[in-house]
């Protein structure tokens, strides 16, 4: 066996799955509160790295340091994504509400569609190369052939936000608020809670961490192009269903689990299936652990 | 006023959000900007009038609610359904419709011809969707993958085994036919959104397995040298073999409608309709919830393994890029904006898609664009698409079960 192998795998898995697992946030959260597959998700993602892109461009020409940039880029790229997927409800999916199930899936793979296409005439169909905002750590120099400074930055940074957001969730006022939407939104509209408030809050945390996650793996991965939202968004809801849909540290849980299978699958059978693993597994729990992971199944009333 | 403050407000927020993505676009090799200012006014004009009308619109909406809806649906049906209801008008019209699709080819060039076959293709396509996502209302997302799987079928047949096309076609069909119920044999206990994710990561598993399995497939680059059909041994000229293939597909899309239509009104379908409506009541009720399933899938999926059939012997040329999930969602979006269930829907969904950008030229750049919003628009505002579909009216002639029903 060879363990050096090995960790690199399990390292490079650990990197793509906390990408997965700031994704899959936003889709758990929705898919509990509203009960839907927010399609458009991974088209946050997407935009958010255009973003991240445009501003590290702009201010690359003026000759600002890779920190200040790497900062900006995240800081804009949030706030644009935010604002992206707040307007995204009002406009897509708030009229719909009480209307038949499938109306707002379509709609959400409408919006989705929608936001591609929006950046293939407003920027390009083609890839793009992203800078590099990273700098290379010297500390990490001894083990950087396998864990490079952007692993690093990408794992930290998930791991913060993570944690950030479960404090938020369990400490918080509106987090106690959305926890009881999420529990029974009618119940929870009685005892005077705003509930379109909530949902739109819910939006625009998801949107901040695929934006975040947008950022980060462009320069990760230094190149985008439109279609990076559809494949990402698929695989972070593989993970969301992987943890169980609905619970917030069963996304994170299966986005680390999917990012590790996808790893060592790519890297001991065969790299050129690693999305067909991806969907074997999705398919695979969805069809014997529906409820995932950590998650409830649900009871069905009649 | 309010309205001019609130328009003023939207059309402002609208700038800032798409102030980043439409007006600056950088080039990161050669370090430069390219600003492009005047895409923010027409943001800003463009969304300040659309929010009036997207005011309006819901204003509407909402006013529709509150009126009384038994009424309304017995006298709101579009002009058009209506005028297909009445023999004497809708006969006269069919019969006009079937005379000109069958010279059509005499009157127009070969390239027209060509987005003929394409219309045709995706009627049917839509149609066999239309079973699966309008009647059984299980949302597909993997429809593509059974195109492909027809496609794929005749383009390796005929590539390794030398078959011709003829023997392909009803082969294409029943594979894609299998295929359709080997994927919804574990798909049975999942509904909704579940169902439509495992159908979009199975079209997904498809296609990545043509790409990726080249010594078989060819991989991203495809098969090439595809026969076209054959008319008695004969050697067409590509512009007739054309003309040959468009009589096909008419062809294949008449007996789909009518086989379709049929289906709607038999035993099959009507078991298809109670599943959609409420699944545990259609149980209860006596119906085989998993026969029933399968051959919604069975029957949705061969349709569009015929079209891939065609589809392979048209082109001469295939590859896995023709099969991605952007084909699915053209043809799920056809259904809708058709109006899920309705035969005619399909048929203006697919004109609509197929045709406008065709003679549109200005608009095949927004095509994709138009489609999506009015995906989105038309779930807001009309969610039962064009053609609502209406089910089948039954008559009851035997005055003693009228009395009944009237007590």
């Amino acid at each position: 066996m060879d363990w050096e192998f090995f960790i690199e795998l399990g390292l490079g898995g650990l990197t793509r799955g906390s990408i997965y697992a700031l994704i899959a946030i936003g889709y758990t959260m929705v898919y509990g509160i509203i009960e839907l597959i927010n399609f458009a998700h991974g088209e946050i993602y997407m935009l958010g790295a255009f973003t991240g892109l445009i501003v590290a461009g702009v201010m690359g020409i003026y000759g600002f340091p890779a920190f200040a940039i790497l900062l900006m880029a995240i800081v804009i790229a949030i706030l644009y994504c935010a604002a992206y997927g707040y307007t995204m409800e009002k406009v897509a999916y708030k009229p719909l509400r009480g209307a038949a199930r499938l109306s707002p899936l379509i709609s959400a793979i409408g919006m989705s569609l929608f936001l591609q296409n929006y950046i293939i005439l407003a920027q390009t169909s083609d890839f793009l190369p992203f800078p590099t905002l990273i700098p290379d750590f010297e500390f990490m120099e001894p083990i950087a052939h396998i864990f490079g400074s952007t692993d690093l930055v990408i794992v930290v940074a998930s791991a913060v936000s993570m944690v950030a957001l479960t404090l938020f969730i369990k400490f918080t006022k509106l987090g106690k608020a959305m926890r009881a939407t999420a529990q029974n939104r009618k119940m929870a509209m009685l005892l005077g809670i705003n509930a379109d408030k909530i949902i739109s809050t819910t939006f625009i945390i998801g949107s901040s961490l695929a934006a975040l996650g947008g950022v980060l793996i462009s320069t990760h991965s230094g190149q985008l192009n439109f279609m990076i939202g559809f494949i990402a968004g698929v695989k972070a809801f593989t993970a969301a269903v992987l943890g169980g849909i609905g619970s917030i540290p069963g996304a994170m849980l299966g986005g680390l689990f999917l990012g590790l299978t996808e790893s060592y699958a790519a890297g001991y059978i065969s790299s050129d299936y690693e999305d067909v693993f991806a969907f074997s597994l999705l398919v695979i729990f969805l069809i014997f652990r529906p409820s995932g992971i950590l998650g409830k199944a649900p009871v069905e009333k009649v | 006023m309010q309205g001019l403050k609130q328009s003023i407000i939207t059309s402002l927020w609208f700038m800032f959000l798409t102030f980043p993505i439409m007006v600056a676009r950088v080039n990161t090799i050669e370090n430069t900007v390219e600003w492009r200012w005047m895409n923010l006014a027409y943001v800003g004009v463009g969304v300040f009038f659309l929010s009036y009308v997207w005011r309006w619109a819901l204003a509407r909406k909402e006013a529709k609610q509150y009126e009384a809806p038994s009424t309304e649906t017995a006298k709101k049906q579009s002009w058009l359904s209506r005028a297909m209801e009445e023999p004497a008008v809708a006969r006269p019209a069919l019969a006009a419709l079937f005379a000109l699709s069958v010279a059509m080819p005499m009157l127009v060039t070969t390239y027209q011809t060509n987005i003929f076959i394409s219309f045709l293709l995706y009627v049917v396509l839509g149609l066999g969707l239309n079973i699966i996502v309008g009647v059984a209302g299980l949302l597909f997302l993997g429809h593509a993958a059974f195109y492909a799987i027809g496609a794929y079928s005749y383009a390796l047949l005929n590539h390794y085994f030398g078959i011709g096309f003829w023997i392909a076609l009803p082969l294409g069909g029943l594979f894609a036919c299998l295929g359709g119920i080997m994927l919804a044999f574990p798909v049975l206990r999942l509904r909704g959104d579940y169902l439509a994710i495992v159908t979009l990561g199975f079209g997904e598993i498809i296609r990545l397995v043509l790409e990726n399995w080249g010594s078989l497939t060819g991989g991203p680059s495809g098969i090439s040298n595809i026969d076209r059909p054959g008319l008695f041994g004969m050697e067409l000229s590509v512009a007739d073999a054309n003309i040959y293939i468009y009589y096909i597909v008419l062809a294949l899309a008449i007996i789909t409608m009518i086989a379709v239509q049929r289906l709607k009104n038999s035993r099959i379908g009507r078991a298809l309709q109670a599943l959609r409506e409420d699944e545990i009541a259609c149980q209860a009720m006596g119906i085989d919830r998993v026969n029933v399933k399968l051959m919604a899938f069975g029957l949705g999926t061969a349709w569009a393994g015929f079209a891939g059939v065609i589809f392979a012997a048209k082109t001469t040329f295939i590859n896995p890029a023709s099969f991605t999930f952007m084909e699915s969602a053209i043809i799920l979006s056809i259904v809708v904006l058709g109006g899920m269930g309705s035969n005619l829907g399909v048929i203006l969904g697919s004109a609509f898609l197929v045709l406008m950008p065709e003679y549109l030229r200005a608009f095949s750049e927004y095509r994709m664009i138009i489609f999506a919003a009015a995906m989105v628009l038309m779930m807001v505002f009309r969610p039962q698409g064009l053609i609502a579909p209406k089910g089948r009216k039954y008559h009851v002639d035997d005055p003693d079960l009228i009395k009944e029903g009237e007590a």
